[in-house]
């Protein structure tokens, strides 16, 4: 089904006090439209995580929101190091933060894993050097 | 537990979210990790942690919290006191550690969260 709306944000990287604003923007549009609070949770988790790696692993980035009446979906594009090897990172516990990032509450390796966990359907692509994309579908 | 009786109990100092304080609590989450936050909050718990910057409110916001307890005596800066204003959370800071805390509140009742 064709999207009814889209929104987009672009995350800088390595600023935590910003790190957090597309999420809560995302969660009130969410909650504007009515959709059920279980869903909105799920979205909001997976997006917040999907926005703290990338202020905190990448050189920059954006979030892109789409809502159908059949599904939210959240798109995490960033430029960067990408991941070598993605069953690992999709291991809890595994983290490749460094520990000035462990210090914000950060790089538990907790991320990857529990975006997996809050979505319906998760896609996730990476090329060393260059990017990390991850696709999350929420079903309505 | 009420928020009132964590209060007492902790010899809190109320930061801000005063109208909170009949809210009543099952359970609580104690981490400086809001990385593990994320991960395991799954009810409307309180949260006890010595992190004080902006990712512990936006934490607390996406997962819907209403309360965090600042352990050691922490205390946010004005703008992070601020972010909890918007949203519409309560802050609380105590001087006992986070063993100390947690144990105080679990004593009187207030249990972890199932996992």
């Amino acid at each position: 089904m064709q999207e009814s709306m889209k929104y987009d944000y672009q995350i800088p990287t390595m600023d935590l006090t910003v790190a957090g604003e597309a999420s809560s923007h995302i969660k009130k549009i969410l909650r504007q439209i009515g959709i059920d609070a279980g869903i909105i949770r799920r979205v909001a988790i997976a997006t917040y995580e999907a926005e703290i790696n990338i202020a905190i692993h990448s050189l920059g980035g954006s979030l892109t929101l789409m809502i159908s009446t059949d599904w939210v979906k959240i798109i995490a594009e960033d430029i960067g190091p990408g991941i070598e090897n993605i069953e690992l990172a999709m291991q809890k516990g595994y983290s490749t933060a460094t520990s000035e990032i462990r210090e914000l509450g950060f790089g538990a390796g907790m991320g990857l894993p529990n975006m997996q966990k809050c979505a319906d359907d998760f896609q996730i692509s990476s090329e060393l050097g260059k990017f990390t994309r991850v696709e999350m579908t929420m079903m309505l | 537990m009420q928020l009132r009786n964590v209060l007492e109990l902790l010899s809190c100092e109320l930061i801000t979210g005063e109208e909170h304080l009949d809210r009543r609590f099952e359970h609580a989450f104690g981490s400086d990790l809001m990385s593990d936050v994320l991960a395991y909050v799954e009810s409307d718990a309180l949260l006890l942690t010595g992190l004080t910057n902006h990712q512990v409110i936006r934490t607390a916001e996406m997962l819907d919290l209403k309360a965090i307890v600042f352990i050691r005596g922490k205390r946010p800066n004005e703008e992070v006191i601020e972010l909890a204003r918007d949203h519409g959370l309560a802050l609380l800071s105590t001087k006992h550690t986070m063993y100390t805390a947690s144990g105080i509140l679990y004593a009187n009742g207030l249990e972890g969260i199932p996992v």
